[in-house]
C-alpha cells in the first residue's frame, strides 16, 4: 500500500512539475520535451488505476505521435522567442479566464458526481470486473467478437480516408530527381568508366 | 455462429473483398488499368447482384444486431446496386474524354456502395453512423475528383464541410437517444418506446430533442429542405457523371435508412415525427418546383427536380403506414431509373467534345437526334407526372397513402406543386421539340449510352403495362420491413 501511494505521489508530483515546465521553459524544444515527461507519468497514474491500456494508448498516440509531431514543429519554424515574451501580459487575462472556466467546469463535473451518486454506482462498475481479467483483454473480446463488425467498417473508413487523401493531393511532377535502387545497383563498371590509353606528351 | 452471420452479409463480404483486391490490381498496374477495373467493378456489382437476389433464405440478423438482412433491405439494395452500375458504366467515356481517368474512381465509388449497403441493413445507431460515413466519405472525394477544376474542387469542399456538420447533428441526436434510452440498437429501442407507449406515457423530451437531431441528420442526407443547400452547388461542380451517381444510388439508400429508422425503432412515436416530416416534405416540393423554373444549368435544375422529388418521396413515409412505406419504395425506384435516364441524356449533351450544361442548348434537339429526344422527352413527361408513365404511378401511391393517412394539406400541396414543377419539365420538352434547332451533338454516342437510354426510358414507358413486379416487390419489402 505504502509503495503505491509513493509511486502515486511521485508520479503526480512529477506530472505537475513537468506541467510546469511546458508553459515555464524558455527553449520551445525543451517545452516539448517536458510535455513528453508529462505523458509518462500520466501513464504511470493510468497503470496506477489498473488501466493499463489507457498508459499504453497515451504513451503510443501522445508520445509516439503527437509530441513527436510538436517537436517537428518547433524545429521546424524559425520562432523569436524574445517576440513571443512580448505579449505575454497582454494575453495572461484571456489565459486566466479560459483556466477559471476549466476549473468552473471540473467542480461541475465532481459535483454531478457528488449530486447523484448512482453514477458512480452505473459507471464505476465495468464489465467484466477488472480483478478477474486485465481491461486490454477485456476491450479485445468485445471488439473482435461482439463488434467486429463495427471494427470492420471503422477500418474500411481509415482505408477510404487514405486513398481520399491520396487521390486529392498526390502529384507526378516532372523534373524531380527520383533515386533509382536498382538502376544503381545495376550499373556496370563498363557503363561508367572508360579505359583509355594515353600516349606520351600529347594527352587524353 | 460467425459463419451464420458471414453468410447473412456476404453480400457486402463480397464487395468490400473485390474493392480491396481491384485497388491492389490498380496500383500495380497503374493508371492505364482504369478501363479494366471499370468493367471488372460492374461486373463484380452484377456478382454480389446476383448473391444478393438469388439467395432470399439468407435473412436475418448478424452481429447481435447490428446487421439485418430482411426482404426490405434486399429489394433497395438491388435498387442501390443497379443505380451504381448503371453510372460506372456511364462515366468511363467522360472521364477517357477528359483525360481524367484514374482507378481510384471506380474503387471508391465501390467502396461508397458498400457503405449504402451497409446503411440500408443498418440495426444499429452504430452501424447506421458507421455505413453513413463509409458512403459520405467516398463521396465527398469523388466530387472533388477533378481536382484541377475549380468547380470540382468547391463542389467536393462544400459537400465535405456541410456533410460534416450534418453527420455531427446526427451523432448528437445519437448520443442523446443513446442517453435517454439507454440503448443503441433499434430492435432494443423499439422495445423500450413499445413500453413507454402501452404504460401511456409521453416520450421524454430528452428523446424527442435526440430524434429531431437524427431526423435533421438524414433529411441532410437526402436533401430535404431546409437542409438542402449544398445539393445545387454540389451538382453543379462535380463532374457530371459523378452528379449522377450522387441523383441515384446515395438518394435511394439515404431514404431507406430514414425509412428504417422512423418506421423501426421509432415507429410507435409516430405522432412525434409526423409532423416534422409533413414539414419538410411540403417544403421540400413546393421549393423543388418554385426554384427550378430560372435555371439555366441542367445540371442545377436536376439537382432541385431531386430536391423535389424527395419532398414527394416523404409524403409517403410522413404517411406512416405500411401503404406509405409501399409508396416510398416504389417513388425510389422509378426516380433512380428516371434519373439514371436522364443523366445518361445530359452525358450524350456534347460539341466538339466539350460537355454542354446549358438547358439552351437542347433547343431543337427533335430534328438533330430524334431519338434522343424523344427518350428524353418520356422522362421528363414522367418527372411531371404525366400519366401513363411510371412517374405518375409513383406520385399517386405516395398520395394515396397521404390521403388514407388523414393528410390532405399534404397531398393537396403535393399535387398543386407537382403542377407548377411540370412547367420546367415540359419547357425542356418545348425546347426540344418547337425551337429552331442550333448545331448538332456528337455522335455516336457510344454503345453502352444507347443500352442505357433504351433500357430506362423502356422501363418508364412500359412500366404501366407490366406494373406487378416492381409493386409486388415492394409490397413485400414493405411488409418485411414492419413486421421485423
Amino acid at each position: 500500500m505504502i509503495v503505491q501511494a509513493l509511486a502515486f505521489y511521485l508520479f503526480a508530483g512529477m506530472t505537475i512539475a513537468s506541467a510546469v515546465m511546458v508553459i515555464a521553459a524558455r527553449n520551445p524544444v525543451h517545452s516539448v520535451l517536458f510535455l513528453i515527461l508529462a505523458f509518462f507519468n500520466s501513464a504511470g497514474l493510468f497503470v496506477l488505476m489498473g488501466a493499463e491500456f489507457l498508459a499504453m494508448i497515451l504513451v503510443v498516440v501522445y508520445v509516439g505521435a503527437v509530441a513527436v509531431l510538436f517537436l517537428f514543429v518547433v524545429m521546424m519554424l524559425d520562432i523569436d522567442l524574445v517576440e513571443i515574451r512580448q505579449g505575454f501580459l497582454q494575453y495572461m487575462p484571456i489565459g486566466g479566464l479560459v483556466g477559471i472556466i476549466l476549473l468552473v467546469e471540473l467542480l461541475f463535473v465532481l459535483g454531478a458526481w457528488i449530486a447523484v451518486p448512482e453514477t458512480a454506482a452505473v459507471t464505476g462498475v465495468p464489465l467484466p470486473p477488472p480483478e478477474q481479467v486485465p481491461n486490454t483483454r477485456a476491450l479485445g473480446v468485445v471488439l473482435y467478437t461482439k463488434y467486429v463488425y463495427l471494427f470492420q467498417a471503422s477500418g474500411l473508413i481509415l482505408l477510404v480516408a487514405m486513398i481520399g487523401a491520396i487521390v486529392l493531393t498526390l502529384r507526378r511532377r516532372d523534373g524531380v530527381r527520383r533515386q533509382s535502387i536498382s538502376g544503381q545497383i545495376g550499373r556496370r563498371r563498363e557503363d561508367s568508366v572508360e579505359i583509355k590509353k594515353v600516349p606520351n606528351r600529347s594527352g587524353a | 455462429m460467425i459463419a451464420d452471420d458471414l453468410m447473412i452479409v456476404l453480400p457486402e463480404l463480397l464487395l468490400a473483398g473485390l474493392a480491396t483486391i481491384l485497388l491492389m490490381f490498380g496500383v500495380f498496374r497503374g493508371n492505364r488499368s482504369t478501363p479494366s477495373v471499370l468493367m471488372l467493378s460492374v461486373a463484380g456489382l452484377a456478382v454480389v447482384f446476383a448473391v444478393l437476389v438469388l439467395r432470399p433464405g439468407a435473412h436475418g440478423d448478424a452481429f447481435g444486431g447490428l446487421f439485418v438482412a430482411d426482404g426490405f433491405a434486399v429489394f433497395m439494395k438491388a435498387l442501390v446496386l443497379i443505380g451504381s452500375a448503371a453510372t460506372m458504366i456511364m462515366s468511363l467515356r467522360y472521364f477517357e474524354r477528359k483525360q481524367a481517368l484514374r482507378f481510384e474512381y471506380p474503387i471508391l465509388m465501390l467502396f461508397a456502395t458498400l457503405g449504402m449497403l451497409m446503411m440500408i441493413s443498418a440495426g444499429d445507431l452504430m452501424s447506421l453512423y458507421l455505413g453513413l460515413e463509409l458512403q459520405s466519405l467516398s463521396l465527398y472525394v469523388i466530387a472533388a475528383f477533378r481536382r484541377d477544376n475549380l468547380r470540382s474542387t468547391e463542389a467536393g469542399l462544400k459537400y465535405f464541410v456541410l456533410g460534416a456538420l450534418s453527420s455531427g447533428m446526427l451523432l448528437y441526436g445519437a448520443s442523446m437517444i443513446y442517453g435517454f434510452a439507454g440503448t443503441t440498437s433499434f430492435q432494443a429501442l423499439a422495445a423500450v418506446f413499445a413500453e413507454t407507449m402501452v404504460a401511456g406515457e409521453a416520450p421524454s423530451v430528452g428523446l424527442v430533442v435526440g430524434l429531431v437531431f437524427l431526423i435533421a441528420g438524414l433529411a441532410f442526407k437526402v436533401s430535404a429542405v431546409p437542409f438542402h443547400m449544398w445539393t445545387p452547388d454540389v451538382y453543379e461542380g462535380a463532374p457530371t457523371p459523378v452528379t449522377a451517381f450522387f441523383a441515384t444510388a446515395p438518394k435511394i439508400a439515404a431514404m431507406a435508412l430514414f425509412v428504417r429508422v422512423v418506421m423501426g425503432p421509432f415507429g410507435d412515436f409516430v405522432g412525434q415525427w409526423q409532423q416534422i416530416l409533413v414539414v419538410i416534405s411540403i417544403a421540400s416540393m413546393v421549393l423543388g418546383a418554385l426554384a427550378a423554373i430560372n435555371q439555366t444549368n441542367i445540371k442545377r435544375l436536376m439537382a432541385y427536380s431531386s430536391i423535389g422529388h424527395v419532398g414527394y418521396a416523404l409524403v409517403g413515409l410522413a404517411a406512416g403506414t405500411e401503404a406509405g412505406v409501399h409508396g416510398v419504395i416504389v417513388y425510389m425506384a422509378i426516380y433512380l431509373f428516371m434519373n439514371i435516364g436522364t443523366f445518361a441524356c445530359i452525358l450524350c449533351m456534347r460539341r466538339k467534345d466539350v460537355m454542354l450544361e446549358g438547358i439552351d442548348d437542347l433547343k431543337g434537339l427533335s430534328k438533330s437526334n430524334p431519338l434522343m429526344a424523344l427518350v428524353l422527352a418520356i422522362f421528363m413527361f414522367s418527372m411531371a407526372g404525366i400519366p401513363p408513365l411510371a412517374g405518375f404511378f409513383g406520385k399517386l401511391y405516395v398520395f394515396l397513402a397521404a390521403i388514407e393517412s388523414g393528410l390532405y394539406t399534404l397531398a393537396v400541396v403535393g399535387v398543386l406543386s407537382s403542377v407548377v414543377g411540370a412547367f420546367y419539365y415540359l419547357r425542356i420538352v418545348k425546347l426540344m421539340y418547337f425551337d429552331e434547332p442550333g448545331e448538332s451533338f456528337d455522335q455516336p454516342v457510344g454503345g453502352e449510352m444507347v443500352v442505357i437510354l433504351v433500357g430506362a426510358g423502356a422501363a418508364i414507358l412500359l412500366f404501366f403495362v407490366f406494373p406487378a413486379p416492381l409493386l409486388d416487390g415492394a409490397a413485400a419489402a414493405a411488409a418485411a420491413l414492419l413486421a421485423g
